[in-house]
């Protein structure tokens, strides 16, 4: 009898333990990492104003409130945001952009080829080395050097997405009605800021594209060249 | 003789006793009394004052070079992000979320059959509330010819943006004959995505009519963002007013 209660409060605790787990992760994104100065938000790459450019942004810690949370937001001089690319084919980075807070400013390397690949990384000095000083939420700084632009600081995040409804689905609160119509919905995002780092970089100096991934794997027929790109925040040890 | 060594015991307790009292008096001033003697030694050897760097850089120093700051040091990862929203939709737990974090996109083969079960238990949520037998409500293939598996393939070990150095770019639009060429900061990524789970292989499967889920879109649009901005393209941060 003592050991069937002694299992139902063990029980108990176990499943309060998984609630407060899974309403805790409001970005969805893993526990480990969750609201840290590591945690990624967001990536974009597109073809810059000059289409023979790209541009490469990537939003981190989301969901900052304007005003006080926005203005003590910042980046962490031990978090190394590297932009990958793949210019090959094989899902390996050839070409990486290094991004390091030091000081009042974002120190960016290359584009260069990384000294290792994978989980690690150093920081590859003896290669182009750009410094923007970081913007505020009413000063913007922009650092225009070896035909490419930098910049670093809060911006109003670009995501939009009902975000607490689609919690709902996922923990199976919104069946069988699923997603709101325009008219119920919300945006999570529309009045939250984001720390970001934007990069435009010409062409030449990633390399020749490969064939598309999903055209090379067989999925689709027609696609263009392309590169494979992906952003990653790596943490002194 | 007794007495001069007591006396000589005395005085070396006394020394001692002197000794260790001064090994806690120090020459820093932390009493708060306001009378602090502020300097900067810019050849310390640490970075001290208002210094940006070791010795360099403040009011008193002089300016940082490169060589100046340290970038020593090994980095391990911690987070990554390609496409959007995959370890959001397809991680299901914290655990398997984390490992994904710190995965590498070419060693991806391990999260491909555990995408496919979670693409199968968004499905069997709905199967249950609408009283329809689980086995009889899956994944259908989708308007890319995906079927479970390949599109549980593409997510996990293809996450990356595919972005077209010769080309206009979008995610997906579909009116444009064009897919996967990057991700524009204007394109409706999280629609596209569902309509790609649940909108089966004319794309309106489970679109909210004909009594069915609405899952293809999340009713959410851009509202009044401008995407139109020149670089960094992104809005400035909301201030409050």
């Amino acid at each position: 009898m003592k050991k069937t209660k002694l299992f139902a409060v063990i029980e108990t605790l176990f499943l309060l333990l998984l609630c407060v787990t899974l309403i805790s992760s409001d970005h969805l994104d893993g526990t480990n990492i969750e609201g840290t100065t590591s945690d990624i938000a967001d990536f974009y790459a597109f073809e810059g104003e000059d289409p023979d450019s790209t541009v490469f942004i990537a939003t981190i810690q989301g969901n900052l409130n304007p005003g006080g949370v926005t203005d003590n937001a910042n980046f962490d001089e031990d978090v190394l945001i590297e932009f990958n690319i793949d210019n090959t084919g094989d899902l390996v980075e050839d070409i990486v952009i290094q991004a390091i807070k030091r000081g009042d400013s974002i120190h960016f390397f290359g584009p260069v080829v990384p000294n290792q690949t994978g989980l690690e990384s150093q920081i590859i000095t003896n290669t182009t080395h750009n410094v923007v000083q970081i913007s505020t939420s009413t000063d913007t700084f922009i650092t225009n050097e070896n035909g490419m632009s930098f910049f670093a600081g809060p911006r109003r995040d670009s995501f939009y997405f009902d975000m607490n409804r689609f919690m709902d689905i996922k923990l199976g609160n919104a069946a069988p009605s699923g997603f709101y119509t325009p008219e119920e919905s919300t945006d999570f995002f529309n009045e939250l800021n984001t720390l970001a780092i934007v990069i435009e970089v010409p062409n030449t100096l990633l390399g020749d594209a490969p064939t598309h991934i999903l055209e090379s794997q067989g999925y689709i027929n027609g696609l263009p060249q392309a590169y494979n790109v992906w952003v990653s925040s790596k943490r002194k040890k | 003789m007794k007495n001069i060594l007591i006396h000589t015991k005395k005085f070396s307790l006394l020394l001692l006793l002197l000794f260790n009292f001064l090994l806690f008096v120090q020459c820093k001033d932390d009493d708060d009394n306001g009378n602090v003697i502020y300097q900067v030694n810019c050849e310390d050897g640490i970075q001290n004052g208002d210094e940006q760097g070791i010795d360099c850089g403040g009011e008193f120093c002089s300016p940082c070079e490169d060589s100046g700051i340290n970038f020593d040091g090994t980095f391990i990862q911690e987070d990554i992000a390609g496409r959007p929203a995959v370890n959001m939709i397809f991680g299901f737990s914290d655990l398997a979320q984390n490992e994904y974090n710190i995965s590498t996109v070419s060693n991806r083969s391990n999260f491909q059959e555990e995408f496919r079960t979670v693409l199968e238990a968004y499905h069997d949520i709905y199967a249950i509330s609408l009283e329809v037998p689980v086995d009889d409500l899956d994944f259908e293939t989708n308007v890319l010819n995906w079927d479970a598996n390949i599109f549980s393939t593409v997510m996990s070990q293809y996450d990356a943006l595919q972005v077209a150095p010769n080309g206009p770019t979008t995610y997906y639009d579909a009116n444009e004959n064009l897919i996967f060429s990057g991700r524009s900061l204007s394109d409706d990524v999280m629609d596209i995505t569902f309509r790609l789970i649940f909108g089966g292989t004319d794309g309106d499967r489970f679109d909210g009519n004909n009594n069915t889920p609405q899952l293809t879109t999340d009713g959410v649009g851009p509202g009044n963002r401008d995407f139109s901005l020149p670089f960094p393209y992104l809005e400035p941060a909301l201030t409050i007013e």
